[in-house]
Parts: C-alpha cells; structure tokens; sequence
C-alpha cells in the first residue's frame, strides 16, 4: 500500500511523491507514519522531518504547521520546508541570535504572543542547525 | 515655420511619454505575472488549511473559540489595502466607494497603501496604523498585520473586522470587495473562498470525506484549533494582499496600455498635421519663386 506525502507551504508545494514511511515532529513528540495508519491531525513543533523513498532517507528542516493523516495519504502543512542543500548556516544563526537577544531585552509579561513568536522562530532557526550539523 | 517647430517638438514630447508608459506596462505585466503565480502558489497550502478547518469542525463545540465569537455592537475596525503609486486607473477610486458605502459612523480603519491612507487622512478619519508591504508580498508581512487586528479584536475594542481589497477577477477586471476577517463566522470557517487563492467551495464530497474519517487529533482538538486558527487568520490577510497586489498590477498595465495606444494615435495626427504643413510651406515657396519669375520676365 502507497503512502503519499505532500507538504505545502504558503508560498509553495515543496514535495509531493509516494513515500515508504515518514517521521514527523508531532507538537506531543515524534510520530512514526507507516502506510494505512489511522486518520490523525496533529500539531507539528519546529524540528526535523525524515521520509523514505526507495530505500533512502532524505531529511528537511520544518516550521510550526499541521499534519493531516489519512490511511493513504499525508499533508503536511507547514510555514517552513528546507532540505539539507537550502538551509544556509550562518543566516540560521545569525536569525536565531537575533530572535534570542530580543526575546531577553523584552518584558515577557507584557507580549505573550510576540514571545511566543520568537521562541517559535528560535526554534525553527534550531530545527536547520541540528540537521545542518549532524555528523555523517 | 514656427508652426512646423512646433509640431516636430510635440511630437517628440509625445513619443517621449508613449515609451514612457510602454515601459510602465510592460513591467506591470510581468509584476502582474509574479503576483498571480504567487496567488495560485498559495491555493494548495489554502485547500489543505479549509481540509482540516472542516474536519476540525465536526470535532469542536461551536463558539468554543474566543475567535470565533460574535459579539453585539456596531464597532468596526476595517483593513483597507489600496496601492503606492497612482497611475493605475480607477482602482483606488473604486475601493474607496466601496468603502465609503459600506462604513458605518463607528468604523475605524487601518491602512496598506498611501492613495486611501492619505485620502481617509484628509476626510478626517479614525486611523489606527498604517503598514507597508512590499512587492512582491513576503508572507512573512502579513503577520504584524494578522496580528495587530487579532489583537484589537481581543482586547475588546472592535466588535468586528474587516479587510477592503480589489479582488482580481480578470485582467480586465477588479472588483471592489470587502470581506470580514473577525469573528470567523462558523459556517464561514472551512468554506472555501471563492477569490484566486482558492476559488472552490467546499464541495460535499470534502465535507462527506471529512465525516466519513474519525479523525484523532492532537494534543486535543481544541490545541489544534488554537493554533490553526492564528494561521488562518494570517493566511487570509495574505491572500487579501496578494490579490490587491495582482489587481494593482493588472490595472495600471491596462491603463498604461490604453495610454501608449492613445499617444500612437495622437502621434499619427500630429505627424499627418506636421506633412500637411510641410507641404504648405514647399508650395508656398514654390509659389514664392514662380512669382518672382513671373515679375522678372
């Protein structure tokens, strides 16, 4: 049985193939999708998103979306996709940097939506790093 | 000959503005371009967010969300997106009858574009920000404004709001639109638009499909909502933007169209008029020194 994976972002559809199984960052923790799994919607984290397709694991770099699970199919909808070969180091970490040193120079108790931003950003600047970094 | 001069400096004059605006239209076309291909990049990521709003709303009590609540009063706070430039014909003046129509006494507004900022500035207005968007629309500027109408509305200080756009229907034609943003209506949520973005309604097969899986949700499906939500709103407005975008465009390559066409033709004129006085000149020369001849004789 098939699993079709599509993952979409606002500005583009950036995979859309039949896949063996996929790993996503669920909001709870990783979740394993193997084909005929049964009907979920799950919040995603900003992390790291593994799919196989014909024997080889290819990795990207997700933002915050969802995750809509069906027996045959997987949607991915995210603000952020980016493969290996994308993800420029030193602009994630300079965005991350920047994301850290304003969430300290503000009053978290006056803006909880706008520390929630930047701690999402943070994350999704970490999310690149960690799998730019992996050792191979 | 004075006269001849200045038919050759018009002509010039003409020809001058004519590449002008040729120039105009043909970068409004390929703006145009970019703008509705981004459009239609946003339809599959649109189609996916409606899927699981549908889904999500068989799952979830009505009214369960504070975004989804309506509530009594006549405050209005309306996101009007009008463009930079002029030159694009009747566009903005379109929207801003739109506007005017549709405003009641308590309507605030908040702007994207300097042509109706400057002209509900000069009507006196309630402005409350103003925001500037780039070109092509980055996704990631629809946010402050995403957030800033969130904001108004659940602090309590608008009952309601709305975003006024020229919505791109055809090249040759904009339409005027306004649309509510907040509260989501709840049969609203999931339906589909029908503007670029997603032009479908949600079909009964969708909606079949949706009921026919039992979908689990996490971590809940309230979570789910909670942060689906924020991203829908978000997502609206960009569309909205993007579709203004492609309205602009479209419309000043149309009149910059229309304006090339006519200095063409202004340009035939003018030549026609400039022979036929060249010719008058050269026959009353002739003339001149036939005469002349004539005398000497």
């Amino acid at each position: 049985m098939p699993l079709h994976l599509e993952i979409v972002t606002p500005e583009k559809k950036v995979f859309s193939d039949t896949v063996a199984n996929v790993y996503l960052p669920g909001a709870d923790g990783e979740l394993g999708i193997l084909p005929a799994h049964g009907a979920l919607v799950t919040a995603l984290a900003p992390g790291e998103l593994r799919y196989e397709k014909d024997g080889t694991i290819t990795s990207l770099a997700i933002g915050s979306g969802f995750a809509e699970v069906t027996q045959e199919k997987v949607n991915i909808l995210t603000d952020m996709a980016l493969g290996d070969a994308q993800i420029d180091e030193t602009m994630a970490e300079e965005a991350m940097l920047r994301a850290e040193k304003q969430l300290l120079s503000m009053d978290h108790s006056v803006d909880a939506e706008e520390v929630a931003h930047l701690q999402a950003l943070i994350a999704k600047s970490m999310a690149q790093l960690k799998l730019k970094r992996r050792p191979r | 000959m004075a006269n001849l001069r200045d038919i050759r400096r018009r002509i010039k004059s003409v020809k001058n503005t004519a590449q002008i605006t040729r120039a105009m239209q043909l970068v409004a076309a390929a703006k145009m371009k970019k703008a509705q291909d981004q459009a239609v990049a946003g339809r599959d990521y649109a189609n996916q967010l409606n899927q699981v709003l549908v889904n999500l709303k068989e799952n979830v009590e009505e009214e369960s969300h504070p975004l989804l609540q309506s509530r009594e009063g006549n405050r209005e706070l309306m996101l009007v997106v009008s463009t930079d430039k002029g030159l694009c014909g009747a566009l903005n003046t379109n929207l801003f009858k739109k506007v005017r129509a549709e405003s009641g006494t308590e309507t605030h507004y908040v702007t994207v574009g300097r042509k109706l900022r400057t002209i509900l500035g000069k009507m006196g207005k309630e402005m409350l920000a103003d925001f500037e968007v780039k070109d092509p629309v980055p996704f990631s500027e629809a946010r402050p404004i995403s957030r800033f109408l969130t904001k108004q509305f659940l602090d309590g200080h608008y009952d309601k709001i709305s975003i006024a756009f020229n919505n791109f229907v055809t090249v040759m034609n904009q339409e005027p639109t306004i649309i509510q943003l907040l509260p989501l209506s709840s049969e609203k949520v999931g339906e589909k638009q029908d503007y670029e973005g997603a032009n479908l309604k949600a079909t009964e097969t969708d909606k079949a499909a949706a009921l026919s899986k039992d979908y689990l949700f996490e971590p809940t499906p309230l979570q789910v909502l909670d942060t689906l939500l924020p991203l829908y709103i978000n997502f609206q407005v960009y569309q909205t933007l993007v579709e203004a975008r492609a309205s602009e465009h479209s419309a000043r390559m149309v009149a910059m169209k229309a304006a090339t066409d006519n200095a063409k033709k202004f340009i035939k004129e003018l030549t026609l008029e400039y022979n036929k006085a060249r010719q008058a000149a050269i026959t009353s020369e002739l003339l001149e020194i036939t005469t002349a001849m004539k005398a000497m004789e």
